[in-house]
C-alpha cells in the first residue's frame, strides 16, 4: 500500500490489483475528491501536453479564447507577431479572472478589478495610480512591471492544433504524442480547416469515464444502435485499436462496408443491437464522399489527457474534455471542415453533423453511459471494474473486439499519480 | 380557415390567433409525446434547426439538430424511438412573447420565446433549454412551418438532447 500517494490516504487507500485475467480499477477513482485534486496537479499541471484549441480559432492578432486546462482557467492569445500564447487567466495582483469572455479580439488584456493591463503575451503593461495621486499612495519604489506578468505556459502547435503545458520538463510535443498520433493528426489536418461551430455538453460523471469510453471499441456497436442499424460501424468491420509506445494515447479506426450484412446477423444474434429493418426516409443524411485514400471511415484518436480527435464518415471534430470536479465534466465539440470545401461538401458535413455531439445519433449515448456508471459507483468502496475484453492487457489489436486501450490509459494514469498496482 | 387564408387580409388579432394556435399545438404535440405527428407541422422542404446562440451569433452553421427536409425530421423521430438510448423524460414547453415580425400574402415570420423544462425519472423538473423560435410559417391547406429555428441561449446541453425542442 505504500505506493499510494500520501494525499490520497483519506480515501481508504483503494487497491489496484493486477492479475492475469484482466485489469481492475477501484471505483473510488471516479468519485474521490482526493484523486481529483491529485489529478489536477500530477496530470493536468504535470508532465503532459494539454489541448487548448485550434489555431484557426485565432486567425488575427489580438484574437483570444478563454478555456481550461483541467479545471484551471487559461487564455489562448494571438499576439501582434502572430505567435500563439497560453496564459493563466489569473491577475498577478489579487488573482481575479482577467479574461471574462469566451472569445474576442483585444489589443491588451485588462483586469476589471483594478485595471492592471497585460499585453497578449502576458507582460504587465500598466498599473493605475502606480505613482500615487498627489503624493499619496502608489506602488513601492522597487515595484517592477516585468516581475508581475500573467503566468505563461509552454506552447507548441502541430498542424493547427494548439497544446500547452505547465511542465518545464515534459518532452517536446511531437515526442510526447509519438508517431502514431502525429501521423493521425497529419492525416486529418492535412490542409487548412474552417470551424463550423461549437457544441457544449455537460456530463454528470467523472472525466476518466469518458477517457475510457473513447478508448473502447467494444461498446460502440452495442450502445450506439444507430451505428449498427445503418452500418456506420460494426465490430465486425475491418479496423484496429493501436496505442503509442507509452499506451497513453489511442487510435481506433474502422472501414465501413467491410463487413457482411448476412454474417453480421450471426455475429449480433445475442444482442439487441442489430436491426436492419429501418431505412432513412431522407438518405441524404448519410450520403457522403470518400475523403481519404486509405478507406478509413471512422477514426477516434484519444490524446492523453484531454483531447479526442474524430472522423466519423465526413464529420470532423475535436472534443476538448474539461473536468469540473470529480462528478462532472464539460465536453466541448468543435466541428470543422476544410477551407477548400465546396458548397456541396459543406452541406454533407452539416447534415452528417446530426451524427455527433450532444444530440448526435451515434454520440448522445456516451453522456448517458458515463452517468449511469457515476450514479452506480458512488459508494462502491473496495469494489473494482473488470476490464478484460481482448485479453485485458495493453496491447494493440488488429480488430475492434477489445478493451486493451483502456488498460493502457490506466497504466499511464497510475504512472503519473505514482500508484503501483498490486500483484495478486 | 385554411384554404383561402391570406395573411395580408387578416386582422392583426386574427393573425396573432392563428400563429399562437399553431405554436400551441406544436408544443403540446411534443409535451404529450406524440412525436410521430410532429413532422406534420412542417412542409416537405422544411428546415428545422436547433442551434446554439454562440454559433448563430457568429454566423457559424453548426446546429445540434439540423433537418433539411420533413424526411430528416421523420428519421429523427424513428431514431429516438428505435435506436437511441437515453433516460426516459418529459418536456414542458412554455412559449411567450409571440411576435409577428413580417408577413407576405403566403408567409409570416414569427419570433417567440421558449423555455423547456425537462423531467427525468428522478422526478426533478429542470430548466433544460431556453431560447427563441424564429419561424417562417406558410399556408398549404393549413398553417405549416417552412422554417423553424430554435436558437438556444443554454449553450451547454445537459447530458444529451434527443427530443426536439
Amino acid at each position: 500500500m505504500a505506493a499510494i500517494p500520501a494525499d490520497l490516504a483519506p480515501t481508504n487507500t483503494p487497491t489496484w490489483p493486477t492479475s492475469v485475467d484482466g485489469c481492475r480499477v477501484p471505483f473510488e477513482v471516479f468519485t474521490s475528491p482526493a484523486y481529483y485534486a491529485r489529478e489536477q496537479a500530477a496530470i493536468f499541471q504535470g508532465p503532459v501536453w494539454c489541448f487548448v484549441g485550434l489555431e484557426c480559432e485565432l486567425p488575427t492578432p489580438g484574437d483570444f479564447k478563454s478555456t481550461f486546462i483541467g479545471d484551471t482557467p487559461v487564455i489562448v492569445t494571438r499576439d501582434a507577431d502572430g505567435g500563439v500564447n497560453v496564459l493563466q487567466n489569473r491577475c498577478a495582483h489579487r488573482g481575479a479572472l482577467v479574461c471574462r469572455e469566451p472569445r474576442g479580439n483585444a489589443k491588451h488584456l485588462e483586469c476589471v478589478y483594478h485595471q492592471w493591463a497585460y499585453d497578449l503575451r502576458g507582460k504587465l503593461q500598466s498599473v493605475p495610480f502606480r505613482r500615487g495621486i498627489r503624493g499619496n499612495g502608489g506602488m513601492p519604489e522597487c515595484f517592477n512591471l516585468a516581475d508581475h506578468g500573467l503566468d505563461a505556459l509552454r506552447v507548441e502547435t502541430l498542424n493547427g492544433l494548439v497544446f500547452a503545458s505547465f511542465s518545464t520538463t515534459v518532452e517536446p510535443l511531437r515526442d510526447y504524442l509519438g508517431s502514431l498520433v502525429v501521423q493521425s493528426i497529419e492525416r486529418l489536418f492535412n490542409r487548412p480547416i474552417t470551424v463550423l461551430g461549437d457544441q457544449r455538453q455537460y456530463v454528470h460523471g467523472n472525466w476518466k469515464l469518458y477517457a475510457e469510453n473513447t478508448r473502447d471499441p467494444y461498446h460502440a456497436s452495442l450502445l450506439h444502435l444507430f451505428h449498427n442499424t445503418f452500418g456506420l460501424y460494426r465490430s465486425s468491420q475491418t479496423g484496429a485499436c493501436k496505442m503509442d509506445t507509452s499506451h497513453r494515447h489511442t487510435l481506433l479506426y474502422a472501414k465501413a462496408g467491410t463487413s457482411d450484412a448476412k454474417a453480421d446477423s450471426a455475429v449480433y444474434k445475442d444482442s439487441r443491437s442489430l436491426n436492419t429493418a429501418f431505412t432513412l426516409q431522407d438518405p441524404s443524411l448519410l450520403a457522403g464522399r470518400q475523403e481519404f485514400d486509405d478507406g478509413v471511415t471512422l477514426v477516434i484518436l484519444s490524446v492523453f489527457p484531454n483531447l479526442v480527435v474524430q472522423q466519423i464518415a465526413n464529420t470532423l471534430a475535436v472534443r476538448h474534455i474539461v473536468p469540473q470536479g470529480a462528478g462532472a465534466f464539460e465536453l466541448v465539440w468543435t466541428h470543422f471542415g476544410y477551407a477548400d470545401d465546396d458548397a456541396d461538401m459543406q452541406r454533407i458535413r452539416l447534415k452528417q453533423s446530426n451524427l455527433i455531439g450532444p444530440a448526435g445519433f451515434v454520440a448522445m449515448e456516451d453522456g448517458e453511459a458515463v452517468e449511469i456508471v457515476q450514479r452506480a459507483v458512488l459508494r462502491a468502496t473496495g469494489k473494482h471494474s473488470y476490464i478484460a475484453m481482448g485479453g485485458g492487457r495493453a496491447e494493440d489489436a488488429e480488430h475492434l473486439v477489445t478493451e486493451s486501450a483502456i488498460v493502457g490509459f490506466w497504466e499511464s494514469y497510475r504512472t503519473l499519480l505514482g500508484i503501483v498496482a498490486l500483484q495478486s | 380557415m385554411a384554404d383561402v387564408l391570406n395573411f395580408t387580409t387578416l386582422s392583426a388579432v386574427e393573425l396573432q390567433h392563428h400563429v399562437e394556435y399553431l405554436l400551441a399545438r406544436y408544443v403540446h404535440c411534443i409535451d404529450d409525446d406524440e412525436l410521430e405527428r410532429l413532422p406534420d407541422f412542417f412542409t416537405d422542404d422544411c428546415v428545422y434547426q436547433v442551434i446554439a446562440r454562440e454559433n448563430a451569433d457568429r454566423n457559424l452553421p453548426l446546429a445540434a439538430i439540423y433537418c433539411a427536409s420533413k424526411g430528416m425530421l421523420c428519421d429523427r423521430i424513428t431514431a429516438l424511438r428505435h435506436a437511441n438510448i437515453y433516460e426516459r423524460h418529459r418536456y414542458r414547453h412554455v412559449v411567450s412573447s409571440v411576435l409577428v415580425t413580417g408577413i407576405t400574402t403566403s408567409s409570416a415570420h414569427v419570433k417567440s420565446n421558449y423555455v423547456v423544462y425537462r423531467t427525468r425519472t428522478n422526478g426533478v423538473s429542470e430548466l433544460f433549454n431556453a431560447g427563441t423560435y424564429l419561424d417562417t410559417i406558410v399556408v398549404d391547406g393549413r398553417l405549416l412551418f417552412k422554417e423553424k429555428r430554435a436558437i438556444f441561449d443554454t449553450n451547454r446541453i445537459d447530458t444529451l438532447l434527443v427530443t426536439p425542442i
